[in-house]
């Protein structure tokens, strides 16, 4: 097993520029989640580092050797495709041996090898199917199975569960992980589903138009954006946009929002602040919500009920504001209530705008 | 179970037979009746057409167990069959596997184009240009030795290589066309999934990329081996004297000695032959597809 170094990767296609200047430390047996809107560059990167596409100028090594003279077949790498890629013209079994068999392994140590990867997926008595006579997550779980079996150094998924809905998906994602914790194997993610790349990484990477945006752990990333396009891609954040105080922002209305996350900022500069929903309280008057030094008034515009919380839309000076509320049986606030919202600053992040 | 699946196939072929009705019709016109024609005569001593007085009888198909020629003919037409299937494989596969993975965009349909262009020229067209390449001073011959620093002398008009070149020639757009269709279909991640597990180029067209494109090359080894056992005018033209087939007295028999009831005989066995290769090909090649 071994850990991956990007370097400087860039990867043009004519004019377009797919990957720019990319450099990301994959920590040795861990699980990190590559994750970014469609088009963002994020198969490309896996290409690159799978050795199906070479990059323009940049350093790839994996396992602290550089490979950018190895060809694919010797990276030792496994590689899970978005539509599976099972080879249609062999069983079940016989796609897992594939990789093994390759390697001129003795037929009797391929067999034991083929059913401890089966009974790891939990698919021990499936391998005499054809791989049209399995549903979709029992496919996804062959081709995992396919690509551990050959013991890898490095895992790449691309989006692995993008064709499962959602029921399946939530199970699927608990499996990968168990299995993933259970060999210790670098694995490497693409979602464009932030809240998979939450739940299951340990480290997320977000690209942007081929560019690495931030990284980091979940709660990192979360917690302190450094950008206004982390702050909404992953995760819901209300911006607020004015000039910066040092600690915080002004409004273009005067009002003051203190910061207590993110950059320090030189006062003056144009400057925004993300708050996640969550994190505003809201109520009718300010006397009922004391404590915390950021305060708005609004009006509520809308209120989407979805059981354990509620989502309410605050209008306030042209801008419309998420909060979400858990549901503690208390007042609901009616649309078109006038409302006081209040959060700390240590929920407010302040993000330098470019 | 079965029941059930037999009564649904059979209200499947009711609801089919509007579908089917012009095909078959077509067929019993153009194929069922002619053939039929051709099965009486094969049994007959001679052509009523003639006026002559005739009757029936076995001896046409005995003049093929009689006379050892025609099973020397046949062998050397089967032979022939196998050779040009063999060259269409070697050369179509390729063409095909370049044209349907390698090639992109405009490059690949003008290649395409150039591949399936023997298909639109008119056969005899097609074959005199070869015999005008082929010949001593043609245009091989000529253009090799202004290339090449010592006299060579190429005559390769009729002999059997020029038979098989032009043969070859006529038929390795199916193989190429029916291969690329099935190579088409197989989905490029396959191949990079073969990589990844591991497996060299080599391995992953051996162990994938052929299984998967064997329904394409057994249909275009059909497609190719059947009409070429029986062909006559590529022998005929670019085989001069070398160029007796089983093909060309069969035509001959039709064309030029006015024996219709021998040339239907040996045509039906011919057939018969050819059908039983195909049936006991078939259980290997469904096997390896
Ligand atoms: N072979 C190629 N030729 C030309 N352009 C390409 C090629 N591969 C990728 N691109 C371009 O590079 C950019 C990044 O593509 P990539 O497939 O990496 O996106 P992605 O992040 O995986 O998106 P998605 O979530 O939709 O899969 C896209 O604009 C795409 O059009
Ligand atoms: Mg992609």
């Amino acid at each position: 097993m071994a850990g991956v170094q990007v370097s400087n990767v860039s990867r043009s296609f004519g004019a377009h520029k797919a990957l720019d200047d990319v450099s990301i430390d994959f920590a040795d047996g861990g699980f990190y989640a590559l994750l970014g809107p469609s088009g963002s560059g994020k198969t490309t990167l896996l290409r690159q580092i799978a050795g199906f596409d070479f990059p323009d100028t940049g350093r790839i090594s994996i396992g602290g050797e550089s490979v950018e003279r190895v060809p694919v077949e010797k990276r030792r790498i496994g590689m899970v495709f978005q539509n599976y890629a099972l080879f249609p013209n062999m069983s079940v079994a016989d796609n897992v041996a594939f990789g093994l068999s390759v390697r001129g392994e003795a037929k009797a140590m391929i067999a034991a090898e083929v059913q401890r990867a089966l009974d790891l997926v939990q698919l021990g008595k499936l391998g005499g199917r054809r791989p049209h006579q399995l549903s979709g997550g029992q496919r996804q779980r062959v081709a995992l199975a396919r690509a551990i079996v050959t013991k890898p150094r490095v895992l790449l998924l691309d989006e692995p569960l993008g064709a499962l809905d959602k029921a399946l998906r939530v199970d699927m994602q608990i499996e990968l992980k168990r299995i993933q914790r259970e060999i210790g194997i670098t694995t490497i993610f693409v979602t464009h589903d932030q809240e998979e790349a939450l739940t299951m990484s340990d480290r997320i990477g977000i690209l942007r138009d081929g560019r690495l945006v931030q990284e980091g752990p979940p709660e990192e990333i979360y917690d302190r954006p450094k950008s206004e396009f982390a702050a909404t891609f992953l995760g819901d954040a209300n911006i607020f946009r004015g000039d910066s105080t040092g600690n915080g922002i002004r409004l273009p209305d005067g009002t003051a929002i203190a910061a207590g996350a993110g950059d320090r900022l030189a006062a003056g500069a144009k400057a925004s602040c993300a708050v996640r929903p969550e994190r505003i309280r809201i109520g009718i008057d300010a006397g009922a919500l004391d404590g915390d030094a950021n305060m708005l008034k609004g009006q509520v515009s809308k209120r989407i009920f979805a059981g354990n919380n509620s989502t309410y839309f605050v209008e306030r000076a042209g801008q419309t504001l998420k909060v979400i509320v858990q549901n503690t049986g208390a007042d609901r606030l009616a649309e078109g209530q006038d409302v006081v919202l209040r959060w700390s600053p240590e929920s407010t992040v302040l993000i330098a705008t470019s | 179970m079965a029941a059930q699946s037999a009564t649904a196939s059979c209200s499947g072929l009711r609801s089919a037979l509007p579908l089917l009705a012009p095909a078959y019709l077509w067929l019993t016109v153009a194929i069922f009746l002619p053939l039929s024609a051709m099965v009486f005569f094969s049994f007959m001593t001679d052509l009523p057409l003639t006026g002559k007085p005739w009757a029936f009888t076995l001896g046409n198909y005995a003049a093929f167990f009689s006379q050892s020629l025609y099973l020397t003919l046949l062998l050397a037409s089967l032979r022939l069959g196998l050779e040009v299937t063999l060259w269409c494989i070697v050369i179509g596969y390729p063409a095909a596997y370049v044209l349907a993975k390698v090639l992109k965009g405009r490059s690949r349909e003008a290649i395409f184009l150039l591949v399936i262009l023997p298909f639109w020229s008119n056969g005899l067209v097609r074959i005199f240009s070869w015999a005008m390449v082929l010949r001593e001073g043609g245009i091989l011959d000529t253009a090799l030795n202004a290339v090449l620093p010592f006299k060579i002398n190429i005559d390769l008009m009729y002999s059997y290589p020029a038979v098989i070149i032009g043969l070859v020639h006529s038929y390795v757009p199916y193989m190429v066309l029916t291969c690329y269709l099935t190579l088409q279909a197989i989905d490029d991640s396959l191949i990079e999934a073969g990589r990844s597990l591991g497996a060299s180029r080599l391995q992953v067209l051996k162990r994938v990329i052929i299984p998967l494109s064997m329904p394409g090359l057994v249909a275009g080894a059909a497609l190719i081996f059947v009409p070429v056992v029986g062909s006559f005018m590529e022998p005929r033209i670019l085989g001069g004297r070398t160029g007796t087939f089983y093909g060309t007295v069969i035509e001959d028999q039709f064309v030029a000695v006015f024996n219709w009831p021998l040339g239907a005989a040996l045509s039906f066995i011919l057939l018969a032959v050819v059908l039983v290769i195909l049936a006991l090909a078939s259980p290997v090649l469904r096997r390896a597809a």
